[in-house]
């Protein structure tokens, strides 16, 4: 009895424990990225969706603290998930109000990382659940997957270079779940019946979309206006 | 030869037929556009309804290229009709009104004639087709703006740079004057059998009809005989308007998806153009000109 109740009480103490530790790292983390004020960056967006033939296209990414956010494209039409994209890391641990659980670790692109859960406090978060691939040594998310009430699961994946030191990634990758995409033949009025049809791993190829912003440029802490952001 | 194709043409636009289908080009394309211009984001909407639960899509969807893409899948289908009231008429029409005997009478062969004649309507064609592309492409333009061209194919969709859809357009206008022109060919030739202009004009459509129905019914049956129908391949200026793809899905500006199939469809439509021009004027030499 005594050897269970000591057990027990262990475990609670490492799970308190642990669960200090990952808030610090992820408060680590967070003061990091409170450094930037707000940034502009230049970017090229390619688009894999099974569905969308899209060339490469000239982006400009504005943010500025708490969370404003604001993809847009140089002239032109984009398509973008939706959701996934006006996602940055900014927003993922903007609240205070989360529940972070650590859950072991493993290796992001060679580097090792820390895995870490994060359970929004309120109800009213779009957020389900956030899991993040921290680089402890850099502070740094490595990668993050997120489930949302509304978009669906996205998975986000960052590789740093020249602007590490401000936790602003070189290259995103977002990979996100498409629907499937069909307008009536009476509609496009195609009647050409040509199309082979869709192998099985075609079709589980065809599921998973695909969105990669590389980033040229940015520009830290110089202000920006409200506008930009109006959509 | 040069003065028969000017007289030729003289005739031709001297008939106030002639300007109907003119007029019911701009009638058509200036009504589809003030209803684009008032409401054409509602249309959009209703056209991406699908695609925009899963997809945000950001720019002016709705210009000028989109437009006159719009535009031409409607029209390109009865602009055949416009043509066959002047091309089926070429030769009844005389025939009605008496005045073939007469003008065979003049020192000019057969051949000549017929040539010159065919020569005419496709000039009217060509005319009828630049008027199209004026007000559907650059009144377009003119109205909406241009931007990139956003298409939705029934399995996927295509976004078209804004420099990368000009020449396509150039290249569809091609193609859609040489499927007219078959149009007109076939017109051409039925009118040698016929000595008033209705039975043609009626016939060149019913031909035209039957054979789209045929091309666009997928049963098996008639896959067999669909490569040879030029209905089939009248509609092919739509692969302007697609791309080629990278494996890693990133579209490869100025690239056609499928050239050989443009390429194979101007080959039959040139061939039939030489099949009913050829046969028309061999049943006209033989034939006897009794009006």
């Amino acid at each position: 009895m005594k050897q269970l109740l000591t057990f027990i009480i262990l475990f609670a103490l490492h799970t308190t424990v642990g669960a200090q530790d990952v808030t610090a790292l992820i408060n680590k983390v967070k003061a990091k990225l409170d450094a930037v004020n707000d940034y502009e960056a230049d970017g090229k967006m390619k688009t894999d969706v099974a569905f969308i033939k899209a060339p490469l296209g000239r982006v400009k990414v504005y943010f500025k603290k708490p969370n404003k956010f604001r993809l847009k494209k140089e002239g032109g039409i984009s398509l973008l998930p939706k959701g996934g994209v006006s996602v940055n890391m900014n927003s993922l641990i903007s609240t205070k109000d989360f529940v972070a659980i650590a859950a072991g670790e493993s290796v992001v692109n060679d580097t090792k990382v820390k895995i870490i859960k994060l359970l929004p406090g309120g109800d009213n978060s779009d957020i389900v659940l956030t899991t993040l691939y921290i680089d402890e040594a850099n502070l740094l998310i490595r990668k993050a997957v997120t489930t949302t009430k509304e978009n669906g699961t996205y998975d986000i994946e960052m590789t740093y270079g020249k602007f590490a030191n401000y936790s602003l990634p070189d290259k995103v990758v977002f990979s996100f779940n498409t629907k499937d995409y069909k307008l009536p033949k009476g509609i496009t009025l195609e009647f050409d019946d040509n199309k082979k049809p869709e192998t099985e791993a075609e079709k589980l190829r065809n599921k998973k979309g695909r969105v990669e912003i590389t980033y040229t440029n940015y520009s830290i802490n110089k202000g920006i206006d409200d506008s930009v952001f109006k959509m | 030869m040069y003065k028969l194709i000017q007289i030729e043409l003289y005739k031709i636009f001297r008939r106030p037929r002639t300007y109907i289908a003119f007029a019911a080009i701009t009638a058509l394309i200036t009504i589809i556009q003030f209803g684009l211009k008032l409401d054409g984001n509602t249309y959009a909407e209703f056209m991406m309804r699908d695609l925009s639960s899963s997809i945000t899509i950001d720019g002016n969807i709705l210009n000028g290229y989109l437009v006159c893409y719009i535009m031409l899948q409607l029209l390109l289908v009865h602009v055949p009709l416009l043509i066959a009231l002047i091309a089926a008429d070429m030769i009844s029409g005389e025939a009605n009104m008496g005045t073939l005997r007469i003008m065979l009478t003049k020192p000019i062969s057969r051949t000549q004639f017929m040539l010159a004649k065919f020569a005419a309507a496709a000039v009217y064609t060509m005319m009828l087709l630049v008027w199209l592309a004026i007000l559907a492409l650059f009144g377009s333009m003119l109205i909406f703006g241009t931007d990139d061209l956003f298409l939705m194919k029934s399995s996927y969709v295509v976004l078209l740079k804004n420099g990368d859809i000009f020449w396509r357009y150039v290249g569809a206008f091609g193609f859609a004057a040489v499927a007219m022109l078959t149009v007109a060919a076939l017109g051409f030739l039925l009118s040698v059998f016929a000595e008033n202009s209705i039975g043609p004009i009626v016939a060149t459509m019913s031909v035209i009809i039957f054979f789209t129905i045929l091309s666009t019914l997928n049963i098996p049956i008639f896959n067999a005989i669909k490569p040879f129908l030029f209905t089939t391949h009248m509609n092919d200026w739509k692969e302007f308007f697609d791309m080629k793809v990278t494996d890693t899905n990133e579209s490869i500006i100025g690239s056609v998806l499928r050239p050989e199939k443009i390429i194979n469809s101007i080959l039959v439509l040139l061939i039939h153009i030489v099949g009913f021009v050829t046969a028309a004027i061999l049943i006209f030499k033989k034939k006897d000109i009794l009006s």
